[in-house]
């Protein structure tokens, strides 16, 4: 399988996923706990699309839950992007799915386990909220970068958007430094 | 696939992430700029308001600014309401404190910021784009205004988005006025300051709150000892100055962002130069940013500018790696040669 992919796999892999019968948790139903709706919320949002990488499974690219939601493996470094001719095609996509090259640069899925030092752990409940409120990494700094829709997401409930933070704080947590994200070559 | 486009339209810049923002409207603030008491008659600046000019200024596109300060009426009717100055690094404004900075480019008024203290944990922000004919300015939307003013051929000012604003002067009890506190105020002004603007007489310091009584519970010595950025060497005193001037408000050690471990904010409980944070969490610490053509780089490399991610940064307005993230649309070109003349200087091998 060729290291970059194209869009197109990226917008069918929440259908390829449901195709292989995968479910990451059970929808949640009114009067359960707030992190069983967090988990309901994180699956029906498609957050492991992108943030727990694919692996190559005996029928095709399957998610490697045992990075459930650590985001683009530290150890796979990424050559330059591929640079595309000109026409419609407009983003590159790692076989993992964590990793996008497009008009901004290259951006890296987030490590959204607890882990203390490269995840979420040290993360605040009221600095994920601002964090999605403001669409800016870690609530302060440069634009969230796509294909994260966090456009999208800013319309959540403060309940819901509580309730995804407590299901992410309560899964396994898993050290992986998520690389920085990188210009675009046309940048420089 | 709109909202890829919306995400990436809003990465590169092209809109503005708070202009989809879902907020009420600014409860409380006026409409006009005029209405909300900054001036006694139309154009004129309400004598009783505290004029004052940090000794560090946050660098704007290179607008020219004034400020001022009101405080409230105090328990008797000639008395005004005193800053509460216990806590030296946080100060607390009493409650109707009122705070303007006037922006202009090209000798024009472009815009006039406000924020508005209206209860012990609740601030508004409020920003007035001016009109046509200088004669008043109206309040902008929730989202800002985008390109309220050219500063240089294609690029504009923005007017910043209230989220911007709160990203920066924090919410809640945590607001802060970054520019009115005891080093931005402090006798002990810092002559190479970057774009230091002059004391002019008028203008009120940390020896006028004192003498005046609007600064009460601070340590005695607090004018024969003032605030000072610990340095050694006049350049690292104005780079750390401006360091923490445009930097501090997001990276600082009281409210770390997850992760950084990065902090360029003064404080007075630091002695030293070894202890400014601004040194101690830069100083050859790895950068995850990776500067074009180099596959990694330190905060602050000592005697290598190109490797040094701040400075790298700084001079940056491309989306994904400008610092400071908003406010500005120009590089600092003064403050980048400045720091990295400064950079260039620093030891090879710090002795911090």
């Amino acid at each position: 399988m060729s290291l970059s992919l194209t869009l197109t796999l990226s917008l069918a892999r929440p259908f390829l996923l449901s195709l292989l019968g995968l479910s990451l948790v059970q929808a949640g139903t009114p009067g359960q706990s707030v992190i069983q709706r967090g988990a309901y919320l994180v699956q029906v949002g498609g957050c492991n699309d992108c943030h727990t990488p694919l692996k190559m499974g005996p029928k095709g690219p399957e998610p490697d839950m045992a990075r459930m939601l650590s985001g683009h493996p530290e150890a796979l470094k990424m050559p330059p992007a591929p640079q595309l001719p000109e026409g419609p095609w407009m983003i590159s996509m790692a076989a993992t799915a964590t990793a996008f090259a497009g008009p901004w640069g290259v951006s890296h899925a987030a490590n959204l386990t607890p882990d203390k030092e490269t995840g979420l752990g040290g993360w605040t409940e009221a600095q994920f909220l601002q964090m999605v409120r403001s669409g800016r990494h870690l609530g302060q700094g440069r634009p969230v970068l796509p294909p994260m829709p966090v456009q999208n997401l800013r319309a959540a409930t403060e309940a819901d958007l509580k309730a995804i933070f407590a299901y992410l704080k309560s899964v396994p947590a898993i050290s992986n430094r998520v690389p920085a994200a990188v210009e675009p070559v046309a940048a420089h | 696939m709109r909202a890829l486009l919306a995400a990436a339209a809003a990465a590169l810049g092209l809109t503005s992430l708070a202009a989809h923002a879902v907020h009420a409207a600014t409860p409380g603030a006026p409409r006009l700029l005029s209405q909300t008491g900054l001036y006694a008659s139309p154009g004129r600046v309400d004598a009783r308001h505290l004029a004052y000019a940090p000794q560090y200024p946050l660098w704007t596109d290179g607008a020219a600014k004034s400020r001022w300060l009101h405080l409230p009426a105090g328990a008797t009717a000639a008395s005004i309401a005193s800053i509460d100055g216990r806590d030296e690094d946080a100060w607390v404004f009493p409650v109707g404190t009122k705070a303007w900075k006037e922006f202009r480019f090209q000798g024009r008024k472009v815009e006039t910021r406000l924020l508005w203290k209206t209860g012990p944990s609740s601030w508004i922000f409020a920003s007035y784009a001016w009109n046509e004919a200088q004669t008043d300015a109206v309040l902008v939307p929730e989202s800002g205004a985008a390109e309220a003013a050219e500063v240089a051929p294609g690029r504009g000012h923005s007017i910043p988005s209230r989220t911007d604003c709160r990203t920066c002067h924090g919410e809640g009890r945590q607001t802060e006025l970054l520019g009115f506190n005891a080093l931005q105020l402090s006798p002990d002004r810092d002559p190479g300051a970057l774009h230091g603007e002059p004391w002019r007489p008028g203008m009120t310091g940390l020896g006028d709150l004192v003498a005046r009584g609007l600064l009460r519970g601070a340590r005695r010595d607090l004018l024969t000892r003032p605030p000072r950025i610990q340095a050694e060497q006049p350049t690292t005193r104005s780079a750390l100055g401006y360091l923490a001037a445009n930097c501090a408000s997001c990276h600082r050690g009281d409210r770390p962002l997850p992760g950084l471990d990065l902090d360029f904010r003064h404080t007075s409980r630091i002695a030293r130069e070894a202890d400014e944070p601004g040194l101690r969490t830069t100083l050859g610490r790895p950068s995850l940013f990776q500067p074009p053509g180099l596959s990694s780089s330190l905060r602050l490399a000592p005697g290598q500018p190109d490797r040094s991610a701040l400075l790298q940064r700084m001079a940056s307005r491309r989306p994904a790696s400008q610092m400071p993230p908003l406010g500005s649309a120009l590089v600092d070109e003064a403050a980048v040669t400045h720091l990295r003349q400064w950079i260039a200087a620093l030891p090879m091998t710090p002795s911090h």
